[in-house]
């Protein structure tokens, strides 16, 4: 079937209006940000239960403790009141949000219209597979800031969208220029259920573990004094370990149905083939990450360590490892 | 002595221990990803060894060319599936232990607890109990009693935490033995054929181009069965780059070698199953056909792969070696033996050097270059089938006698009367024969180990305790705790609803009132 080219300029039309929405609330973050920083209290401290009382202390310690509670249990605090009258901080982070809102609704509408125009998955080469992953981390990162809305921390926990989108707007911008191409039929290695299975949940991990690589970068500068604008160390650990957790089993997936395809297109399922070899270091990290965490003396700075060397490999492998050695992978040929 | 050995077990299997092998493990991979490797293209790595000289021979001599099977690499692996086995055993036996042992008894304070909470609440002691008992239903629970009429429950949940644990770690072990299993029994080996019916048959090792094998297998009882290529498709798009490639193949199990021919069609992502073995469609390419028709009338057909110079193009290059007919002088074989050698192009440009401009064989065309002389075959040394030994030319036992441009159907003319005729182009594919009897049994642990994973990720072990006492006659004082045993994230907003159900609201308002 030929490519729809009309369908395929409006999802590269949707791609760059998603990007330039991805830099506006990008923006208002830093406004957010650096408003805030005079701003004094960050947050009111979060009301213990009456009825329920933590054990931990209220002040959250900067490396968590293994036993703090993950939320003070009955802690419902009112909602915010703030109708009118909200300081510019406030402002600009709310408006930041609505703009990603906006920018994932593009970025989605992107991807489905390059899958249209070429009739099939529209993650066949890394130009899209980027798209699908930036969709992906936005996604999960407002997912994140959702479930702090419903329990009422999400003030603090917003300041983390600069920090989410920045590398979301970098993998963005190589994508629509370095790593472009046109809609087009994917080769015939490519064209099999498995690259809708395998590159589907490639995609998925990568921007789930996006957010939970931003997170940990921020875990270990906040646990070294700075950034104290930031939501709290605690905060941040559990972000990215509840991230990690729920991307690894789904990494995991991507590798064995990558395997699986080899299985039927390669002729063996593992051939140490580079991008396949970098995706079991990843995987290697991330298991690491997990131990370090039920480690005792590892489970603060070293974990948050190698979650962040985990998700370097990641970004290796996106990226590097296709300019570094052509494998068998067909997504290595660049451009 | 024995204190030593348990102690470098106990270092062995200690978390510590693996974290650290895990490390060493993705560091040591790392070279296999950056560095070109010999299994996957020998070319390059020799490519490399020249670009960097002394490094490169360094490099070669520690085994960074072929990671995965170097010493110290199987030394990382080998060290963590000990560490596994000497985890995971002790901690199955323990979690098989604590599951038939009871939940262990309410502490005596349990406000020490990460999560605890106390309520007064109008209902009796067996009231709340009852409560407890339902609510807790799916829990393993049991009531103790105390002295003073005092009643407690403890309960336990999340048990498939660690079984998904450790079904993730024993299917890893699983894992392991599956692929060492597959390379012992295992062979891979590729063979070009062409696709003008000829056939290849899985009956030994000489049958193929090339042929790794494991340990175990000496190719005398390969999976019987046999092979007949009768034509081969290939479509492109205008860019040239290739859309679909499909090879119309017929196949025959067992030994007899007769019966029918069962069809199939080859594809990339579709291999042939066929007696346990795997049939893939590697790459194709070209094998022009030429007659060589000698002064006393004498016909010689020469058709033989030529490989690709050019992936995009398929511009080709070979050579095909004919020995003339009807000689016998072994002197006289070595002054007349002919080579076509040159370039194939299967959509000519048309200019008088010939080039290619796109794959699809729509306008074939052949550079050749006809040599005479002795073409080597019986001198012993090995040669290329896709060149002649250009020793021989040099030393002028191989003389080039012509050199022409040919369409389908023309043909030259050597001075003594011999003419080549190009007759079109074959084409051929390489195929590959795979065989690897444990891979059923890796993907089923590979299943096992994420479904281990997910459990063990999802499922939290967690403990809860509740203790009643009665107050004022119909009344009475609960009080619960609750500690997850792993990370505690998840288990607060549990611990809530469970301390509202069982609690309940009424209990909170009299809390209130009371504060
Ligand atoms: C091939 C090497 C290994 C890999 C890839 C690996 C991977 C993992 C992963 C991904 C987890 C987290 C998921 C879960 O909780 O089930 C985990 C947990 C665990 N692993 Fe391993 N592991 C390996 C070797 C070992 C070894 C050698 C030990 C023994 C020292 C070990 C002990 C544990 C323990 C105790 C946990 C549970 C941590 C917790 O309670 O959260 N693992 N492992």
């Amino acid at each position: 079937m030929p490519v729809d080219m009309l369908l395929a300029r409006y999802g590269d039309l949707a791609f760059d209006s998603a990007l330039a929405v991805y830099v506006l609330a990008m923006l208002l973050h830093a406004a957010e940000f650096s408003l805030g920083r005079r701003l004094a209290p960050l947050a009111a401290p979060a009301p213990v239960g009456v009825l329920v009382g933590a054990g931990a202390p209220a002040t959250v310690p900067a490396v968590p403790h293994p036993d703090a509670p993950a939320v003070p249990p009955l802690a419902h605090p009112d909602p915010p009141a703030v109708p009118s009258g909200r300081p510019p901080a406030e402002r600009a982070g709310r408006m930041a949000v609505a703009l990603t809102v906006l920018g994932v609704l593009l970025n989605a509408g992107s991807l489905a219209l390059r899958g249209l125009a070429a009739h099939r998955p529209p993650w066949g080469n890394m130009y899209e597979f980027s798209g699908a992953i930036c969709l992906v981390a936005v996604v999960a990162w407002l997912v994140v800031l959702y479930r702090h809305t419903r329990s009422g921390r999400a003030a603090v926990l917003r300041r983390l969208g600069l920090y989410v989108l920045l590398p979301v707007v970098v993998l963005m911008l190589l994508a629509g220029t370095v790593l472009y191409v046109p809609a087009a039929p994917v080769m015939p290695a490519l064209q099999s259920y498995w690259l809708a299975i395998h590159v589907s949940a490639a995609s998925v991990a990568s921007g789930i573990l996006l957010v939970a690589g931003v997170s940990s970068t921020l875990f270990v500068l906040r646990s070294s004094g700075r950034l104290a604008r930031l939501p709290s160390a605690d905060a941040l650990d559990r972000v990215a370990y509840r991230a990690t957790t729920l991307a690894f089993p789904v990494w995991t997936f991507a590798i064995m149905t990558g395997a699986i395809w080899a299985e039927s297109a390669w002729g063996k399922y593992w051939g140490w083939d580079p991008k396949e070899t970098t995706a079991l270091i990843a995987w290697v990290a991330y298991a690491a990450y997990l131990h370090a965490r039920a480690t005792a003396g590892w489970r603060g700075r070293p974990a948050a360590v190698i979650n962040v060397i985990g998700f370097a490999v990641m970004l290796f492998n996106l990226f590097f490892i296709n300019f570094v050695t052509t494998g068998l992978h067909s997504y290595a040929g660049v451009g | 002595m024995l204190a030593y050995l348990r102690n470098s077990w106990r270092g062995l299997t200690s978390m510590r221990t693996a974290l650290v092998l895990l490390f060493l493990l993705a560091l040591a991979a790392l070279p296999g990803a950056l560095l070109p490797q010999y299994p996957l293209n020998a070319s390059k790595v020799a490519d490399y060894k020249t670009a960097h000289g002394l490094w490169g021979t360094l490099l070669d001599k520690l085994g960074f060319f072929n990671v995965f099977a170097a010493p110290w690499f199987a030394a990382i692996y080998l060290l963590l599936s000990v560490s596994l086995i000497g985890c995971v055993v002790p901690r199955s036996v323990d979690h098989l232990r604590a599951l038939r042992s009871e939940p262990v008894p309410t502490p005596r304070n349990l406000s020490r607890l990460p999560h605890h909470a106390s309520s007064v609440v109008d209902v009796p002691v067996d009231g709340v109990l009852a409560t407890a008992r339902a609510r807790l239903r799916g829990w393993r629970t049991r009531v103790r009693e105390e002295p003073g009429g005092v009643a407690t429950v403890s309960a336990e949940k999340g048990f498939l935490h660690e079984a998904g644990n450790l079904a993730f770690h024993v299917s890893l072990i699983g894992l392991l033995v599956g692929i060492a299993l597959g390379k012992l029994f295992g062979y891979e080996g590729q063979v070009i054929v062409l696709a003008d019916g000829s056939q290849f048959c899985n009956s030994g090792i000489l049958g193929y181009d090339s042929f790794t094998a494991g340990l175990k297998v000496d190719g005398t009882d390969l999976a019987p069965f046999c092979l007949k290529v009768d034509s081969f498709a290939a479509h492109y798009l205008p860019s040239g780059e290739s859309s679909s490639f499909a090879a119309q193949l017929g196949y025959q199990t067992g030994t007899v070698e007769s019966g029918p021919w069962t069809p199939y069609t080859l594809e990339v992502n579709h291999p042939l199953r066929v007696e346990g073995d795997r049939v893939y469609l590697l790459g194709h390419g070209y094998a022009p056909k030429f007659t060589v028709t000698f002064p006393d009338g004498a016909q010689r057909v020469g058709l033989v792969q030529w490989r690709a110079v050019d992936g995009n193009t398929l511009l080709s290059e070979g050579a095909v070696k004919i020995d003339p007919p009807g000689v016998t002088s072994e002197a006289v074989r070595r002054r007349s033996q002919l080579a076509i050698t040159g370039l194939f192009a299967p959509t000519s440009s048309g200019g008088a050097l010939v080039t290619s401009i796109y794959p699809a064989p729509d306008n074939p065309e052949v550079a050749v270059d006809v040599y005479r002389g002795d073409l080597g075959l019986d001198s012993g040394r090995p040669q290329s089938i896709f060149s002649i030994d250009q020793g021989l030319v040099d030393s002028g036992r191989l003389v080039r006698v012509a050199r022409q441009n040919l369409r389908p159907g023309q043909q030259l003319r050597l001075d003594d009367g011999t003419t080549v005729r190009f007759d079109g182009a074959e084409q051929w594919v390489s195929l590959q024969v795979s065989h690897d009897p444990a891979q059923t049994s890796v993907l089923v642990f590979a299943v096992l180990a994420l479904v281990g994973l997910v459990c063990s990720l999802t499922v939290k072990r967690r403990r809860f305790w509740l203790r009643v006492s009665p107050r004022d006659g119909t009344g009475s004082v609960v009080e619960v705790g609750g500690l997850a045993r792993t990370d505690q994230a998840g288990y607060g907003e549990e611990f809530t609803r469970l301390c509202r159900d069982l609690i309940g609201l009424q209990a909170r308002k009299e809390v209130e009132h009371a504060g």
